[in-house]
């Protein structure tokens, strides 16, 4: 529909952010095929969404501690090759026993997948192929939880996403094998985006667990200059539970916009722990909302950056019905000029009475030019609630450092091992043996005198 | 009702306290001098002018008044009225009866004595009693100043900022703007530009203040906005506790209360500011009325060691936007901020309070206490920053909310920045409502359910009101079980 481009041309938005109008007229023609009219609408609507909010600025209460001009001024590609990787490059990525399902670029790698044999009715596919085969289990859900009203980068996905992944769990299915989404990025020559667009959905009373990761192939010195945006929707419908994972491990020249939206029905439980140590401007909003009595969300997050690395984690909690129950906790460890922003809030609407609401963020600054703003919020509506919420900055316990030094640990040592205590807090909590040990690698990899703490632990 | 409170339930009890009409609610004849609703530079001139002000701060004034003109009404708070016409209000109105300048008691308008005796405040009693100077503001003009001559005995200066003005010109001109710049934000801008009269306080190095320093405000003349200024400055070594009480009549149209409290502590000095805020908080039906309370204070911990401390009880107000704050500039030096919010009918409340670490080895200390009720809207809004210099720096926050009824709101939004990996920041906050354990475990031991409330709420503030003085803390319990009768006994 070309003749749809004039009326997207924002006023007021950067010359670079034209690109984006171009890459929605190409997006436009090309997805009209397989997707139903709605989906263009929404397009549409949310191109010209974009056009009028334009890149979010510092004056934005959400975005007060997060700067994005980085990205709003970059002309990236949109039609990056997907054809750079290789298996090799993938190899260090997978987990064993998983359905792996790989993109590069945004784009669906069937050769780099691997499926295993599914039980019956569950699908696993990407989102262009579960558009062509099974739309009316699509159509109920996607754009309809994450909202991009107030919201740039959910509008600039919802209008120029390509592909992404679609997980089906259907009446009392149990899967057992984990799904594994590997989102690949690689940079070059030029700097390129991509918008994946995930839905999860679990039917009643089905059981399931889904790995997410992001990272950087190949040579991250040339070709970490990638920008990823994706958007997951997740729907669990009653007795579903959810147990979800998310690895953020992209090169420290990557950006990271991403939003993560779930909507919880009557008695399901959903947990979800986010991983964050790659990426050099990283953002993760997170939106629960617990719209069905007795649910449980757990949402819990562990950030480590160095450098001059920037990850905000905005999360939002909406207690909508009564009796649910709601965990967060994240926990931080900054290096070097590291900044990192924590915004939790929890919102307890009118009648979500008993709701049980708890949100801890504990932040570990190890140099002294890092950076925390934390900001835990609750907003409350309703009378017969307990929500609590707790923030701590601080470093190391100098008294801890002094007890192990007297025990013959060096101080290098001493002080990795206490990183590494912060940090299990969170490492014990992950139920899926392939993430937890990645995790724990990578913590024996980067904190100093690494092989100290891996025979401690 | 002692016999069938058992019986009455939450509901119940919450209905009747809705139900609880406003006491201090009465209006005074007397004549005002009042000026004509609206504001334009010569309504700064002519206040200046009849203040006989000297030429620097009828310029300072001005300054502000254009700096006000650039600036926008914040919208970032929690709360919500319709739109406030500047033109519509008087900034000007004082009693004639004060322009004659009563020296003692004797002297002042025997009506506004009695206004002051059915509020109880005990102007007469103390002198003999509590051993309170009171410099009763009676809307813009100081009417009564007590115990002047013992407090100039230790060289304390306690007076109307106008007479301050004209007789320490020096100290005025030296402080005034230091701590609130007069274009901090859109309403200290507006009170810098038009501020009516408002304490002034110098405590000389090494000198401890013999007594409690307390102010009564009182709004009175009808739609006129009141902008005190008060500036509290303590020298090296010295000690200040400064009480400031606030009741107001019962009036339809609503009033705009803009002040800005200035506190400016030199090293190693200690200045207490407690405030008890029961101003009209509008029909509890409808929500008419009341007073729009949006106030600036902020304190320096300029020197080494020095401490301020904040201490308020908030009960009155349709609209409360208040955010005492502390910048602990001193290596070594404290803030404190100790507060309970009411809001109840159809108050709004966004209150809370800033810190900002700046020396080394600095400490805060935030509790705040929140009560909902009926359909008032309570939110907490804390800033903690911690700044790369702060080596060593230390806060502990807790602010706890209350919810009484469904219909209340209670909201929480502690800012923290810490840019010092030396300094610990410890943030806590809490939503709940009384339990019905606690409550079922009172009724057991005899006690009834309105009784068994009070008790409850008392202990939710205790960690609050045990930091007022004496004489205040009881008055502050009063205005507390008065303000939740019905609900809390």
């Amino acid at each position: 529909m070309p003749e749809t481009i004039a009326a997207v041309s924002p006023a007021g938005l950067a010359p670079e952010a034209e690109v984006y109008t171009r890459a929605f007229a190409r997006v436009a023609v090309e997805r009209t095929d397989h997707e139903p009219s709605r989906i263009g609408t929404l397009r549409k609507a949310a191109i010209d969404r974009f056009g009028e909010l334009g890149f979010p600025n510092r004056k934005l209460e959400e975005w007060r501690s997060t700067d994005v001009r980085a990205i709003a001024t970059t002309t990236f590609s949109f039609e990056p090759s997907a054809e750079l990787v290789s298996e090799a490059d993938c190899a260090r990525f997978r987990y064993d026993n998983t359905h792996e399902l790989v993109f590069v670029n945004g784009a669906f790698r069937s050769d780099l997948s691997r499926l295993q044999e599914l039980p019956d009715g569950v699908i696993i596919s990407s989102l262009e192929q579960g558009w062509r085969e099974h739309p009316e289990l699509i159509e109920p859900h996607l754009g309809r939880h994450a909202k991009f009203d107030n919201h740039a980068f959910v509008a600039l996905n919802t209008a120029l996403h390509e592909n992404g992944v679609f997980v089906f769990f259907p009446r009392n299915a149990v899967v057992e094998t984990p799904i594994h989404i590997l989102h690949l990025g690689r940079g070059g020559d030029s700097p390129v985006a991509s918008f994946p667009r995930n839905l999860f959905v679990a039917e009643e009373n089905s059981q399931g667990r889904i790995i997410e990761q992001f990272a950087t192939a190949g040579d991250t010195d040339t070709g970490g200059n990638h920008f990823t945006c994706p958007v997951t929707e997740v729907v669990l419908a009653q007795n579903a539970v959810v147990d979800h994972y998310k690895l953020q491990r992209e090169s420290t020249d990557a950006f990271h916009m991403a939003t993560f939206q779930i909507y919880l029905g009557r008695s399901s439980n959903f947990s979800s722990h986010s991983i964050s140590w790659g990426g050099g401007l990283v953002r993760n909003d997170v939106n629960a909302v617990l719209g069905g009595e007795g649910c449980e969300a757990t949402l819990n997050g562990l950030y480590m950056v160095g450098g001059t690395q920037l990850v905000d984690n905005h999360m939002r909690v909406d207690h909508v019905a009564p009796h649910c129950d709601s965990h967060e906790l994240f926990k931080g460890v900054l290096e070097g000029h590291a900044r990192a922003v924590f915004n939790g809030r929890i919102f307890v609407h009118k009648g979500a009475q008993k709701t049980d609401a708890k949100q801890t963020n504990r932040n570990l600054l190890l140099s002294p030019t890092a950076l925390v703003h934390s900001n835990p919020q609750l907003e409350i509506f309703a009378d017969d609630v307990r929500c609590t919420h707790g923030s701590t900055v601080g470093r190391l316990d100098e008294l801890g450092i002094f007890y192990l030094r007297s025990r013959g640990i060096g101080e290098e040592a001493a002080r990795s091992l206490l990183t590494y205590a912060f940090c299990a807090d969170i490492v014990q909590r992950i139920k899926d043996k392939s993430v937890r040990r990645d995790l724990e690698e990578f913590l024996f990899r980067r904190l100093p005198q690494g092989d100290v703490v891996r025979q401690a632990v | 009702m002692p016999e069938t409170a058992t019986l009455v339930t939450d509901t119940e009890l919450l209905e009747q306290h809705v139900a609880q009409e406003y006491k201090a609610g009465f209006v005074t004849d007397i004549e005002q001098d009042t000026l004509p609703p609206g504001l334009d530079e010569d309504t700064v001139r002519f206040i200046s002018a009849k203040k006989a002000e000297p030429e620097w701060l009828l310029e300072w004034r001005l300054k502000a008044y254009r700096d006000w003109l650039e600036m926008k009404e914040p919208t970032w708070a929690n709360i919500k009225y319709d739109p406030i016409d500047y033109q519509s209000i008087s900034y000007y109105s004082a009693p004639k009866s004060a322009s004659d300048g009563p020296q003692s008691l004797d002297e002042v308008d025997p009506e506004i004595l009695a206004t002051y005796e059915k509020l109880g405040i005990p102007l007469q009693e103390q002198k003999f009693l509590a051993g309170v100077a009171v410099d009763a503001v009676f809307d813009s003009v100081s009417v009564a100043t007590t115990y002047k001559d013992k407090l100039a005995e230790v060289g304390v200066i306690f007076c109307p900022m106008s007479e301050a003005v004209q007789e320490h010109p020096e100290l005025v001109k030296k402080y005034l703007g230091t701590v609130v710049p007069r274009n901090d934000n859109f309403f200290a801008a507006l009170n810098s530009a038009v501020f009516s009269d408002g304490s002034f306080v110098y405590i000389p190095e090494g000198v401890r203040c013999p007594m409690e320093l307390s102010t009564y405000f009182r709004m009175n003349a009808l739609n006129t906005g009141q902008f005190e200024r008060t500036l509290i400055i303590a020298e090296k070594g010295s000690y200040v506790s400064y009480l400031e009480g606030c009741t107001a009549p019962m009036r339809d149209q609503k009033q705009l209360h803009a002040a800005v409290v200035e506190l400016y502590a030199h090293e190693t000095a200690t200045i207490k500011y407690s405030t008890v805020q029961n101003w009209y908080p509008g029909d509890v039906e409808t929500g008419k009325g009341g007073i729009y309370n949006f106030v600036t204070k902020r304190g320096i911990a300029a020197g080494r060691a020095a401490k301020i401390s904040w201490t308020q009880v908030e009960t009155g107000s349709a609209i409360t936007w208040k955010y005492p704050s502390v910048i602990l500039k001193g290596d070594d030096s404290v803030g404190e901020f100790y507060s309970v919010a009411v809001s109840k009918g159809w108050q709004q409340a966004d209150t809370g309070t800033k810190m900002i670490h700046v020396g080394k080895n600095t400490t805060s200390t935030i509790i705040s206490k929140g009560i909902s009720a009926g359909n008032g809207q309570n939110t907490y809004r804390g800033g903690v920053k911690i700044l790369k210099s702060a080596d060593g720096a230390r806060n502990f926050s807790q602010c706890d909310s209350m919810l009484l009824g469904d219909k209340c709101g209670a909201h929480t939004f502690p800012y923290i920045d810490v840019q010092n990996p030396t300094a610990q920041m410890e943030h806590e906050a809490s939503t709940s409502k009384i339990g019905e354990d606690q409550l079922f475990y009172c009724n057991s031991r005899g006690i009834d359910a309105e009784d068994a409330v009070s008790l409850i709420v008392n202990g939710f503030c205790k960690e609050v009101f045990k930091e007022l003085p004496m004489e205040f803390a009881v008055e502050a319990r009063k205005l507390l079980e008065i303000s939740l009768e019905g609900s809390v006994g």
